[in-house]
């Protein structure tokens, strides 16, 4: 089968399973199949489908699509395979804004209104966008990968302590803080669904717009330059894409980890592609992916769930180590 | 004619302490429509001159493009006329073969214009004059060496530019495909495109109409391959351990000590 056809196969595939995992978020939750199957008489039935269940598992989604997008963008454009939307300031950033925005308002910042929504979002995407500025500062560019990755670190390092030194100085905000860590789908409504699904497009478009420039630049940066392209504003641009794909995410679902990385692997295990087409199946990678784990995190120990963030990051871990173990075959890792 | 002329070239590369000055004040003319091969000792600054001509590195001194101040010409209009190949290209492994070769396409195309017909049909030749035409599905990251370095040429020749600037183009090519990219090049000097070359070979590089000879970020010589004089300034930035001899109607390069009277002829 050629690359075409797989990357088609691999897309009508991830939409089914995305259709799938809908019905069974809808179906799993600590009152079981039963809130669907009494739906339709059951006021409160309808209540915890339409209000919880079905918000929770399309911002799951949601959220999955915005990270497998901003993994496969910073991929591409630090032309390094182990980078992740995390590794390079963006989450670290989001997270020390939006601690700084729950201090300000007083700790009642996952209050499902719009505006503290918009707000948070709009905090957690100026963070994440300075967070990759400052890495990109530190790292004197994006020529030197390893000093990337080692600029990255330290900003993570860095904010996070800022973040720690917030949460100290304002213990109120110290649960919402610590949920916001771990990450966990459980508290996305239909508002902070909005504000995703409505980025999800742009982002998306302006990713798949500048796919080309991303093939190129998988070249290196002088062939990239030397067939015309102005780099400095396209890379402004993708830039802007990470921070505000990963500042939505990490605003509405906190730190949800190994997303970002792993889905545009997979995608690339699976049906290899340039990046256009990349961006497009790792946000659909990305989505089922976290669709999945948030339907998990909920049936595993039910009545109780599981914060999504902590499964993303057990099976995340399982799948990076088993790329590591093909490092040096065709399409493993590096 | 003059297609790319170099003034008070030069360039350093490194920053603070290990700033160092790569090319220096270098006056060049590399003639239309003639293979020019570049040569020198290691770290002589042949990599760092071509990408300075390409515009590709911030220098000194000035860079015409048919009597054109390179700085004054657009990035798509100068990435048009003047093509550039690297060495070691890395990375591209997801594309194929096709969608590697169609990058060169780039500053022909509208932006997010889908190829046209005779992108398509400009691709197809790049890719059958390296033969790689059979494995335009293959993906770049499952080819081998030589093969890479076939598709990455078919990436440059796509540009049709007027002026193609090649760093180690026969790196990783078996003698075949060495003696075919030598025909590719004497062939597209032929129809009137401008071929730049570094080589690190001197045999294959002795094949071109003109050779520079460069050391220690100066140019030692610039003069046709046959010259006595070209052998002389070889002979000298190689310290003397390098002969040129006549083989078959060709020049060849042999390492080694040289004897009296060895050399040009």
């Amino acid at each position: 089968m050629n690359v075409d056809r797989r990357g088609l196969v691999l897309g009508i595939a991830l939409v089914l399973a995305a259709a799938a995992l809908l019905v069974l978020g809808a179906s799993v939750g600590s009152t079981g199949i039963e809130s669907v199957l009494a739906a339709r008489d059951d006021p409160v039935a309808w209540q915890i489908l339409r209000d919880i269940r079905l918000p929770r598992t399309l911002g799951a989604w949601a959220a999955g699509a915005l990270l497998g997008l901003a993994g496969a963008v910073a991929q591409g454009l630090f032309r390094n395979p182990l980078a992740d939307p995390y590794l390079l300031g963006s989450a670290s950033g989001a997270a020390l804004a939006v601690a700084g925005v729950l201090a300000v308002f007083g700790g009642s910042g996952f209050a499902a209104q719009w505006l503290v929504r918009l707000g948070l979002t709009g905090a957690a995407f100026l963070g994440a966008v300075a967070g990759v500025l400052l890495t990109l500062v530190l790292a004197r560019g994006v020529l030197h990968t390893l000093r990337l990755l080692l600029a990255g670190v330290i900003v993570g390092v860095v904010l996070g302590a800022a973040r720690d030194l917030l949460t100290l100085a304002d213990p109120d905000i110290l649960q919402a803080t610590q949920g916001f860590m771990l990450g966990s789908t459980g508290l996305v409504g239909w508002a902070a669904c909005g504000v995703m699904l409505a980025l999800l497009p742009p982002v998306l478009a302006v990713a798949w717009a500048l796919g080309r420039m991303l093939d190129a630049l998988a070249l290196g940066e002088t062939t990239a330059s030397s067939l015309g392209l102005p780099l400095p504003a396209m890379r402004a641009a993708l830039v802007g894409v990470l921070g505000l794909a990963t500042g939505a995410a990490v605003a509405q679902t906190g730190l949800i980890a190994f997303v970002g990385l792993a889905a545009p692997h997979m995608v690339r295990t699976l049906a290899p592609a340039p990046h256009g087409r990349l961006v497009l199946l790792a946000a659909l990678m990305g989505g089922v992916l976290l669709m999945a784990a948030d339907v998990l995190a909920r049936w595993l120990v039910a009545p109780q769930e599981l914060p999504v963030g902590v499964l993303t990051a057990v099976l995340g871990g399982t799948y990076l180590l088993w790329l590591m173990h093909r490092r040096g075959r065709p399409g493993g890792l590096a | 004619m003059t297609a790319l002329e170099a003034r008070g070239l030069g360039a350093a590369l490194g920053q603070g302490a290990q700033r160092r000055e790569v090319l220096r004040a270098i006056d060049l003319r590399l003639p239309a429509g003639r293979w020019t091969s570049i040569v020198g000792p290691n770290g002589a600054g042949k990599s760092t001159l071509l990408r300075a001509l390409a515009g590709l590195l911030p220098h000194a001194g000035e860079v015409l493009l048919h009597g054109r101040a390179l700085a004054s010409v657009s990035l798509r209009e100068r990435a048009r006329q003047l093509c550039w190949l690297g060495q070691n290209e890395g990375g591209a492994d997801d594309l194929t073969v096709y969608d590697v070769a169609m990058l060169g396409r780039l500053p022909h195309r509208g932006w997010l214009a889908p190829p046209s017909a005779a992108d398509h049909a400009v691709v197809e030749r790049a890719l059958r004059a390296t033969q790689a035409w059979d494995w335009r599905e293959r993906l770049l990251g499952r080819l081998s060496g030589g093969e890479r370095q076939r598709v990455l040429l078919a990436r440059a020749l796509a540009v049709e530019a007027g002026v193609l600037l090649m760093d180690e183009p026969l790196a990783n090519l078996d003698p075949p495909h060495q003696a075919d990219w030598l025909a590719l090049a004497r062939s597209l000097a032929a129809a009137g495109r401008t071929v730049v070359s570094v080589l690190h070979e001197i045999s294959p590089a002795l094949q071109a109409d003109e050779m520079v000879v460069l050391a220690a970020g100066r140019i030692v010589h610039q003069g046709a391959c046959g010259d006595a004089a070209t052998h002389e300034a070889l002979a000298q930035v190689f310290d003397r351990r390098l002969r040129v001899r006549a083989l078959d109607g060709q020049w060849i390069a042999l390492p080694g000590e040289q004897d009296s009277g060895s050399g040009a002829r």
